[in-house]
């Protein structure tokens, strides 16, 4: 092994954090306000509306991450019209998929709030919108941190695969240096360790927060 | 001030209140007692709505709540609930626990709301934990501040379901003492409760249910000292 040689390229590896970092967290953001909507569908009362998120995570979670991905990117002339750029196409399917996930999250969180707190806001006659807004998703949202953050974990890993459609994040940049030396344990052994040391970074954060919401307690 | 008329209510196939009928008049404070299990929790929830009668009729304050015309919402603010489990807002402190409603329902701004919500923290002895969590009160704190929580609707009616079951045994006087005083201002309170000492001090009359059904129906004397049914007498024979 001579890491020795990679040492130039390994600015333009680190660039890919960004690329990577931003399809994160736009996805995970996007994710999350879809899951959010789609976990209301799903404890709602109208059964179209359950129908559909049901469907929907159902869809995304039964069908591979990738496939979604190739889909949105190469079919998007016969899907939208018109070719999207391969960073908004991971962004996308990335979002969508996570939805699915982040969605059964929310709702199995909302359904572990306490029931009397509903009960208890509808004797003060709370609309059920404040009260989803006001005091149960707040309480929910302390349930789901830690799978929240799992979820997010998983995400950022998992965005290797954009490489397949040619974003340039982390991974992508690993195999281009990796060919344009005729080496490639090095810059993907580099690359690995950018992405563990994220995930690690990650998971401090995630026990921090939990931490800091448990003293709140 | 509250009229119920042929009232029913089955969960499937289990019939839980039979043909209650019942009349609760302004300022009078009604004990409903019974075995567990005889729908006096139901009886109390069809009252604000919480559980959709099976048939029947209820009136609230001349509004007919049981009408498929009726808003719910307008009869929350007209009738409050403590709960036996309190069921305060955990990430709220106390005094957000009794502003929200008044602001978030009622329209209130936030300086009169927590003018009024100071004014009834006081009221139930709590002013000094007004930005304190529930989780940081004992459990009759979490009552008092229940209570003064639905109060802040400004309600003509309180209902209340077991609100001292929950409290260890010292701390059951301090909730009694604030309904004590709530019933002297003249509310009108429906309560159950396994309290005999305070029904017969404070109630004006005892409802005694049984299998779904109002069984009798007396003064607190009266019913304490000379039930007139039989399942009234087998009733009181085991809890006194
Ligand atoms: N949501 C529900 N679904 C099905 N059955 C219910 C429901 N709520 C109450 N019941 C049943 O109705 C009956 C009456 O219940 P209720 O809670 O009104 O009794 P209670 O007199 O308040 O009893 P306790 O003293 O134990 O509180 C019980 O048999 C109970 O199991
Ligand atoms: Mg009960």
């Amino acid at each position: 092994m001579d890491f020795q040689q990679i040492i130039p390229s390994m600015p333009y590896i680190l660039q890919g954090i960004w690329v990577t970092l931003q399809i994160v967290l736009i996805a995970g953001l996007l994710g999350f306000a879809i899951g959010i909507i789609l976990s209301l569908f799903k404890i709602g009362r109208i059964s179209f509306l359950r129908w559909f998120a049901d469907a929907y995570t159902s869809i995304f979670r039964g069908t591979p991450l990738v496939l979604q991905l190739m889909i949105i990117y190469y079919a998007s002339p016969q899907l939208f019209g018109t070719q999207i750029e391969a960073y908004t196409a991971a962004i996308l399917s990335f979002g969508l998929n996570s939805a699915a996930y982040i969605s059964e999250i929310i709702r199995a969180g909302i359904q572990a709030v306490d029931k009397g707190q509903k009960e208890a806001a509808m004797a003060l006659g709370v609309p059920y919108n404040k009260m989803m807004k006001d005091v149960i998703l707040p309480q929910a949202m302390k349930n789901i941190l830690p799978a929240l953050m799992n979820e997010f974990i998983t995400l950022t890993k998992e965005s290797a695969i954009v490489t397949v459609i040619g974003v340039t994040d982390i991974m992508r940049r690993a195999y281009i240096v990796g060919s344009d030396k005729f080496a490639f344990l090095e810059p993907l052994l580099f690359a690995g360790l950018i992405y563990y040391l994220m995930v690690l970074v990650l998971t401090f954060a995630g026990k921090w927060v939990e931490g800091r919401m448990r003293r709140s307690d | 001030m509250i009229k119920v008329e042929g009232l029913y209510k089955s969960f499937g196939s289990l019939e839980v209140l039979k043909e209650i009928n019942a009349e609760i008049k302004e300022g009078e404070v009604v004990v409903v007692i019974g075995p567990s299990g005889s729908g006096k929790s139901t009886f109390l929830r069809c009252l604000n709505l919480l559980e959709t009668p099976t048939k029947g009729k209820i009136t609230i304050a001349q509004d007919e709540i049981t009408s498929a015309k009726y808003n719910p919402q307008k009869l929350r603010s007209e009738v409050g609930m403590v709960f036996q489990h309190f069921h305060l807002f955990p990430h709220m402190t106390t005094l957000e626990n009794v502003t929200y409603a008044p602001i978030k329902v009622k329209g209130k701004s936030k300086k009169e709301a927590e003018q009024l919500g100071l004014d009834l923290l006081k009221k139930v002895g709590l002013s000094e934990k007004a930005n304190e969590y529930p989780n940081r009160l004992s459990g009759g704190q979490k009552q008092r501040v229940a209570i003064a929580r639905a109060l802040a609707m400004e309600p003509s009616v309180m209902l209340f379901d077991e609100p001292t079951s929950a409290l260890d045994p010292e701390m059951v006087k301090e909730v009694l003492d604030v309904m004590k005083s709530l019933a002297q201002t003249g509310m009108t309170m429906m309560i159950v409760t396994h309290e005999m000492g305070f029904a017969r001090e404070v109630a004006d009359r005892v409802i005694f249910m049984d299998e779904g059904m109002l069984v009798e129906e007396a003064q607190p004397l009266d019913f304490f000292s000379a039930p007139k049914t039989e399942r009234a007498q087998n009733f009181l024979q085991k809890v006194l």
